[in-house]
């Protein structure tokens, strides 16, 4: 007989996850899933409710109502739970006045880690060198290093990343990007947040699409992409009246835009051509157009971008 | 709660300079004002005119003693007690500590537990700095030794109130949660509402005094019950310590309901 204990897995789980500020509802009936050895971006416009769902699932902020787990457990049920998760989040978490080694040295001493692993992880952020130095010295880049060394301590299965590329340099970046990748192609589950559309494209292999609080999509990048970046072509024609008639028949359709153009969803340019040409229509351009990542973005996302709100949640 | 917890929260206290000017402050201040008010009563003991600490010194040693030095040294303990706790507010540095210990009173219970061990060791150094130093000072004049009756129960009371007065500070601290308000309330409690409500004419307003936390708390000190004092000294440390014990029920019932 195999005496093998199954690995926890690794699973994130918000259900009808909702909590109000007062009468401000920042989440809002969110329910994904998170799953093992992929990169799962987190995206949507700031004051969407990114970080609050973190600090949920972290138990830091105690939901109205709905559930948030990790492996099928809340986050206080996790013993040792820097060896389970790590969080970086996006609010500072380190005492100006402590030394970045004293910082980590404290977190380890909770889990009983032992102070080499310290060392190990100022090593793999590339901080040893300001090891002693008192955190408040530090840049904006240097903290989110610390952070990052912080949540990688208990060389946690789970990663809850809030914004990790804030104040890095592009280098620094690139250098998180890889370093998400190389954590999920181990098999551990990295959940990113980010309002950047087009670093998402990059670093995420799945999407969570919130916005004021509630959940827009939740697919594949490649699938978010190809849904929302819907082709539509851009048409001229000295008799536009016809020619939208052949394509309404087709079952496509016509928008103006400012200049005199239509803009056609929902039928191929080549198909456009043909119908111009089976009726003798003349066509001035037919050009069809790509909307970037960033566009389709905000398009899905309109209408949930909170305003005079300059904190983010 | 396991070693480790305690591990942390000693390493939190002793790596930020802040704790650890606080305690040099509380040593040098009640070292140095105790030494200051010996050597001043010792000079001016021949002079002609009224010494009623030296009438003091036969009736109540300790009040001497120990009332001038500690009476400010005090201040620095409060501050402390207040800020291990608030300044992982003020910093942000409450949410790395209640990731690594989401439970949360588990990390609370190891901080009372550290501060008030690093609280008793200093203040058992001090107080009996204070005792040995300001005695000898006045030798010449008058004689007091631990065998005396109560001298010794007050020098053990006087540490006793420290430490306790730490955690009181401590309570309030995580109940408020800012800096600078946790302070002002502490001082306000231990230093200007006592007078002020000795103004107010009757016995209920002297029942009233005599139960604050501070005043109740600080009679353990003294070498001997004084006329006005409501309580004894060991009932007054139980008053004082139910107080913070209350303070730090609510300290750790608002940390487990409230949001990091």
């Amino acid at each position: 007989m195999l005496w093998r204990v199954a690995e926890a897995p690794g699973h994130i789980e918000a259900r009808e996850l909702t909590k109000r500020f007062g009468d401000k509802v920042a989440v809002d009936h969110l329910s994904f899933t998170v799953e093992p050895g992929r990169v799962t971006g987190f995206l949507g416009p700031n004051g969407a409710g990114k970080s609050t769902t973190m600090r949920l699932i972290c138990g830091l902020d105690w939901p109205d109502s709905g559930t948030a787990t990790i492996g099928g457990l809340a986050y206080k049920q996790l013993s040792r739970p820097l060896t389970r998760v790590g969080a970086l989040l996006e609010a500072r978490s380190v005492h100006p006045g402590r030394s970045a080694r004293n910082h980590l040295l404290f977190l380890a001493q909770t889990q009983d880690i032992p102070a080499r692993r310290v060392d190990e992880v100022l090593e793999l952020v590339g901080l040893s060198d300001v090891a002693g130095k008192r955190a408040g010295g530090f840049s904006l880049g240097m903290n989110q290093r610390l952070g990052i060394a912080a949540a990688m301590l208990g060389d946690p299965k789970v990663l809850l990343l809030d914004e990790p590329g804030n104040g890095l340099d592009p280098e620094g970046i690139r250098w998180v990007r890889n370093f998400m990748r190389q954590l999920a192609s181990e098999g551990r589950t990295v959940f990113v947040s980010s309002h950047l559309m087009s670093e998402m494209a990059v670093t995420a292999d799945h999407l969570v699409v919130i916005g004021r609080g509630a959940l827009i999509a939740e697919s594949s990048t490649q699938e978010f992409i190809q849904r929302s970046s819907e082709r539509s072509v851009l048409v001229r024609t000295p008799d536009q009246a016809r020619l939208r008639e052949l394509i309404v028949d087709e079952g496509g359709k016509v928008t103006q835009d400012q200049d005199g153009g239509m803009v056609v969803t929902g039928l191929e340019a080549p198909r456009i051509g043909e119908l111009a040409a089976s009726a003798s229509v003349v066509l001035h351009e037919l050009t069809p157009q790509l909307p970037s990542l960033e566009e389709a973005f905000m398009e899905l996302t309109a209408g949930s971008v909170e305003f005079g709100d300059t904190r983010t949640s | 709660m396991t070693a480790g917890l305690l591990a942390a929260e000693w390493t939190k206290i002793r790596s930020v300079r802040s704790t650890v000017w606080s305690l040099l402050a509380f040593v040098v201040v009640a070292i140095g004002f105790s030494t200051l008010v010996a050597v001043v009563v010792s000079n001016n003991w021949t002079r002609p005119g009224p010494h009623p600490n030296q009438i003091t010194l036969h009736t109540d040693p300790t009040a001497v003693l120990f009332g001038p030095g500690f009476g400010l040294g005090q201040l620095a303990i409060c501050v402390l007690g207040v800020i291990v706790i608030s300044s992982e507010y003020s910093t942000g540095a409450i949410r790395a500590s209640l990731l690594a210990v989401p439970l949360r009173i588990p990390m609370l219970a190891a901080k009372a537990i550290v501060f008030a061990l690093i609280d008793l060791v200093m203040s058992t150094i001090t107080v009996f700095a204070v005792f040995f130093i300001s005695t000898s000072i006045l030798s010449s004049h008058v004689s007091i030794t631990l065998s005396q009756p109560g001298v010794t129960r007050a020098c053990i009371g006087a540490i006793l109130y420290l430490t306790v007065l730490g955690l009181f500070a401590m309570a309030i601290g995580g109940l408020i949660r800012h800096t600078a308000g946790a302070i002002a309330t502490v001082i306000a409690l231990v230093i200007v509402v006592p007078p002020l409500i000795t103004l107010i004419p009757g016995t209920i307003a002297n029942h009233v005094h005599g139960y604050l936390p501070t005043v109740a708390g600080v009679l353990i000190g003294q070498t001997a019950q004084q006329p006005a004092d409501v309580l004894s000294p060991w009932q007054g440390f139980g008053v004082f310590c139910v107080w913070t014990a209350v303070l730090l029920a609510a300290c750790g019932y608002l940390l487990l309901r409230r949001d990091a």
